[in-house]
C-alpha cells in the first residue's frame, strides 16, 4: 500500500525529507547512543580491565587483563565463584516458581474475569491489576511487613493453628525440609562453589516472599495480556466446539489455549525476561540476606562494583546475565515455536470426522 | 435459570470474592497500619482498626524527616522525564513511520537492537557513563538519560503509521515545512497516543530506582523510591517503625494511584499496546 501511495505523491513534498528525518531522530540517536550504546561497550572495556573505580576506566594505569574478571567469577575457587554460584541457584529457583505460577494465575484470572455475565468485572479487574501499578519500593515495605515474624501472614497462619516461620530470616532450602545434614555425596560435589545439596534444595523461606510477592505484582498485568486475547478469539468457534459437545474444560484446553498461543508466548517470555533481574526488591528488603540466599545476579553485580569496588567482576556478571537472559529468551523461542500438528494429535480429530457421523 | 447455573455461578462469585479480597486486604492494612502505634502495629498486625488512631507516623515524615525533599527530587524528575519522553518520543516516532530518509531502516533495526537490553544489566554501564561525563549526582544526570525511551518511540510510531496521511499531504502541498506539519497537525490528532506516552512515563520515572541508585550519591538528591528503600531497609536507623515505614510507601503511591483510576480504560489498552509494539 505504501508504494503506491508513495508514487501517486507531488515528487515536490518529499525534498528535504532526509535532512528532517535526521533532525527529528537526532535526540533520541543521541540520547540511546550515550545511555545504552557507549555504557555497553565501556562496561565490556571495564569487564577486561582491572579499573578499580577511581578515575576514568580509560586512563593510563588501567591495564587490559583478558578473561581474568570472567575467570574468577566462573572458575577461580574462591569467594567470588561462590556468591555468583549462590546468586544463580537463587534466581534460578526464582524463575522456576514465578514464571509459571504468575502464567497460570493470570489466565486463570482472565479466564474469570472474561465471563460475558460477569457482574462488577470492573471491579474485581481493578483488584487483579491495582498491586501492578505501585512501585516495587512501595509493595517490598508492604510486604516486609506482612511476611515479618509478627505480621499479617503469621498472624493469619496463627488463626488457623499454624506457627508460621520467620520468613525473611530464614535461610533454610524449602525442599530440604528442615534437614540438617547432607549426604557426603552432595555436600562435597560442587557446581560453581556451591554443593549440590543447596542447589537443589530449593528457594529459601526468605526467598519465598520474594517469589510469592512477583506473583502477586505481575499477575494484574499479565491478566490484561490474556484478557484483551480471549476477547479477540472468535466466538463462531466456541460456538461450533459447542455444538461438537465439547464440555467447558474441553473447550479450554483443545479450543481456546491453543489460540491464545501467542500470547502465551509473550507473557512467558516476559516473564523470564523481568523474572532475571530481580534487584528493586532485594535492594529495598533484604539485599542478599539471610546467609546469601536472597543474592541476585542483578543485586550482586551492583554489590560487587559499588560496595568491594571490584568493578571488573561486577561488570563481568552484568555481561553473564546478558548472555543468560538472551540464552533463555531463545531457548522459549525455540521450544513454543509453531510446528505443523503430529499424527498423533491429529488422530482423535480424524476419527470422529471418519466415524459414525 | 436452573439449579445447577446458579450453584456454578455462586461458585464463581465466592472464588472472584475470595481472590479480590486477597489482592485488596494487604493494602487496606497497609493504611490501617500506618495510622497505628509501633506497639499496636505488631500486636494487631491483621486489625483494620487501629486500638488508638494517631497521624505520628505523617507528622514525623513530613515534619521531622528529608522526606518533603524527597518527594521535590521525585516530582521534579517525573515533570521533565515526561515532558522529554512526549516530545522526543513523538519526533521520533513520527519521524520513523512518515518521512522517507536515507538510513531509516537502519535507525529502526538499531532501535530494536537497543530495546532488547536488559534494563538491570545497564546498571553499572550507566554508571560509568554518567561519572565520565561529570554529571553524577546532579539532576542533569537523573533527566538526562531517562528523556527517551526506546518502548515509548515505539509506541508513538505504531500509532502514526495507523492514522491516514491524505491531512498531512494537503499541508504539505499547501507549503508547510515538515515541523509545522509536525507540530500543528499531527500531534494534536496523536492526542490517544500522547496520553498513553504520559501514562508510561509518569508511572516509569516516578517508580524508577535502579538508576537513581547509580546517578546519584548525595541526600540531597534522594527520590522517594530510594529514600523510602533505604528506610525500609534500615539504613537511617529506623528500626521497625512499620507504621512509619508504610505511610512512607501510602503517600508514594497516591499519585501512580491516582493516575490509575483517572486513566483505567486508558491504562488497559495501554499495556496492552505497549507490549504489542
Amino acid at each position: 500500500m505504501s508504494h503506491a501511495l508513495q508514487r501517486s505523491r507531488p515528487a515536490g513534498i518529499r525534498r528535504g525529507e532526509t535532512a528532517s528525518g535526521w533532525l527529528f531522530t537526532a535526540p533520541m540517536l543521541v540520547l540511546l547512543g550515550l545511555f545504552l550504546v557507549v555504557p555497553v561497550l565501556m562496561a565490556l572495556w571495564v569487564s577486561v580491565s582491572d579499573w578499580g573505580g577511581r578515575g576514568s576506566p580509560f586512563s593510563g594505569g588501567v591495564s587490559f587483563v583478558g578473561l581474568k574478571n570472567y575467570a574468577t567469577v566462573l572458575l577461580g575457587g574462591g569467594l567470588a565463584e561462590q556468591d555468583f554460584g549462590t546468586s544463580l541457584r537463587n534466581n534460578a529457583w526464582y524463575v522456576i516458581l514465578v514464571v509459571p505460577t504468575q502464567t497460570a494465575l493470570s489466565l486463570f484470572l482472565a479466564v474469570l474475569v472474561n465471563r460475558q455475565v460477569l457482574r462488577g468485572r470492573g471491579f474485581f479487574r481493578t483488584a487483579f491489576y491495582f498491586p501492578s501499578v505501585t512501585s516495587s519500593v512501595a509493595i517490598t515495605v508492604l510486604f516486609l511487613f506482612l511476611f515479618s515474624t509478627s505480621g499479617a501472614v503469621n498472624g493469619l497462619l496463627g488463626w488457623l493453628g499454624l506457627n508460621g516461620p520467620n520468613w525473611i530470616n530464614d535461610p533454610d532450602g524449602i525442599f530440604h525440609f528442615g534437614a540438617d545434614s547432607a549426604p557426603a555425596v552432595l555436600e562435597e560435589n560442587t557446581i560453581l562453589g556451591v554443593p549440590i545439596w543447596d542447589w537443589i534444595g530449593g528457594p529459601s523461606v526468605a526467598m519465598c516472599v520474594y517469589i510469592i510477592m512477583a506473583v502477586f505484582t505481575t499477575s494484574g498485568t499479565f491478566m490484561l495480556l490474556f484478557l484483551a486475547a480471549l476477547q479477540n478469539i472468535s466466538v463462531e468457534v466456541q460456538e461450533a466446539a459447542m455444538v461438537d459437545g465439547a464440555n467447558g474444560w474441553q473447550r479450554f484446553w483443545r479450543v481456546t489455549l491453543p489460540q491464545l498461543r501467542p500470547t502465551l508466548f509473550t507473557v512467558l517470555t516476559l516473564g523470564l525476561i523481568g523474572g532475571w533481574q530481580v534487584f528493586d526488591q532485594i535492594y529495598t528488603g533484604t539485599r542478599g540476606q539471610p546467609a546469601k540466599t536472597t543474592l541476585t545476579p542483578a543485586y550482586l553485580s551492583y554489590q560487587a562494583s559499588f560496595t568491594d569496588q571490584e568493578w571488573g567482576q561486577g561488570a563481568a556478571i552484568a555481561f553473564i546475565l546478558f548472555v543468560i537472559i538472551v540464552a533463555f529468551t531463545l531457548l522459549q523461542r525455540w521450544a513454543l515455536r509453531e510446528r505443523p500438528v503430529s499424527r498423533r494429535r491429529m488422530r482423535p480429530y480424524q476419527d470422529t470426522r471418519g466415524g459414525a457421523r | 435459570m436452573s439449579a445447577r447455573r446458579i450453584a456454578a455461578a455462586s461458585v464463581l462469585y465466592a472464588v472472584l470474592l475470595v481472590l479480590a479480597l486477597v489482592y485488596i486486604y494487604p493494602f487496606l492494612i497497609q493504611v490501617a497500619t500506618s495510622f497505628k502505634t509501633n506497639a499496636d502495629a505488631t500486636a494487631n498486625p491483621l486489625s483494620l482498626l487501629p486500638a488508638t488512631a494517631t497521624t505520628e507516623a505523617y507528622t514525623k515524615l513530613f515534619g521531622n524527616s528529608d522526606f518533603p525533599t524527597w518527594i521535590k527530587n521525585s516530582v521534579i524528575v517525573t515533570v521533565f522525564v515526561t515532558a522529554g519522553r512526549v516530545f522526543f518520543d513523538s519526533l521520533a516516532g513520527y519521524a520513523l513511520a512518515r518521512l522517507r530518509f536515507r538510513g531509516r531502516r537502519v535507525v529502526f533495526a538499531g532501535l530494536v537492537a537497543v530495546m532488547s537490553v536488559p534494563a538491570v544489566v545497564l546498571l553499572i554501564p550507566k554508571f560509568l557513563v554518567i561519572n565520565t561525563l561529570g554529571i553524577y549526582d546532579s539532576y542533569t544526570g537523573m533527566v538526562l538519560p531517562l528523556l527517551v525511551d526506546a518502548a515509548g518511540v515505539f509506541i508513538m510510531k505504531n500509532f502514526f503509521e495507523s492514522i491516514p496521511v491524505s491531512v498531512e499531504e494537503q499541508a504539505r502541498i499547501d507549503g508547510a515545512g515538515t515541523f509545522r506539519v509536525f507540530a500543528s497537525i499531527v500531534l494534536p490528532m496523536a492526542r490517544p497516543a500522547l496520553v498513553t506516552i504520559i501514562i508510561l512515563s509518569f508511572q516509569g520515572s516516578w517508580n524508577e530506582l535502579a538508576h537513581f541508585i547509580v546517578s546519584t550519591q548525595s541526600p540531597e538528591f534522594t527520590t522517594l523510591t530510594k529514600g523510602v528503600a533505604q528506610l525500609a531497609n534500615g539504613q537511617l536507623s529506623q528500626g521497625r517503625q512499620y507504621p512509619l515505614k508504610l505511610a512512607a510507601a501510602i503517600v508514594m503511591t497516591i499519585p501512580v494511584a491516582v493516575l490509575f483510576f483517572v486513566f483505567q480504560r486508558r491504562i488497559v489498552t495501554a499495556s496492552e499496546g505497549a507490549v504489542k509494539g
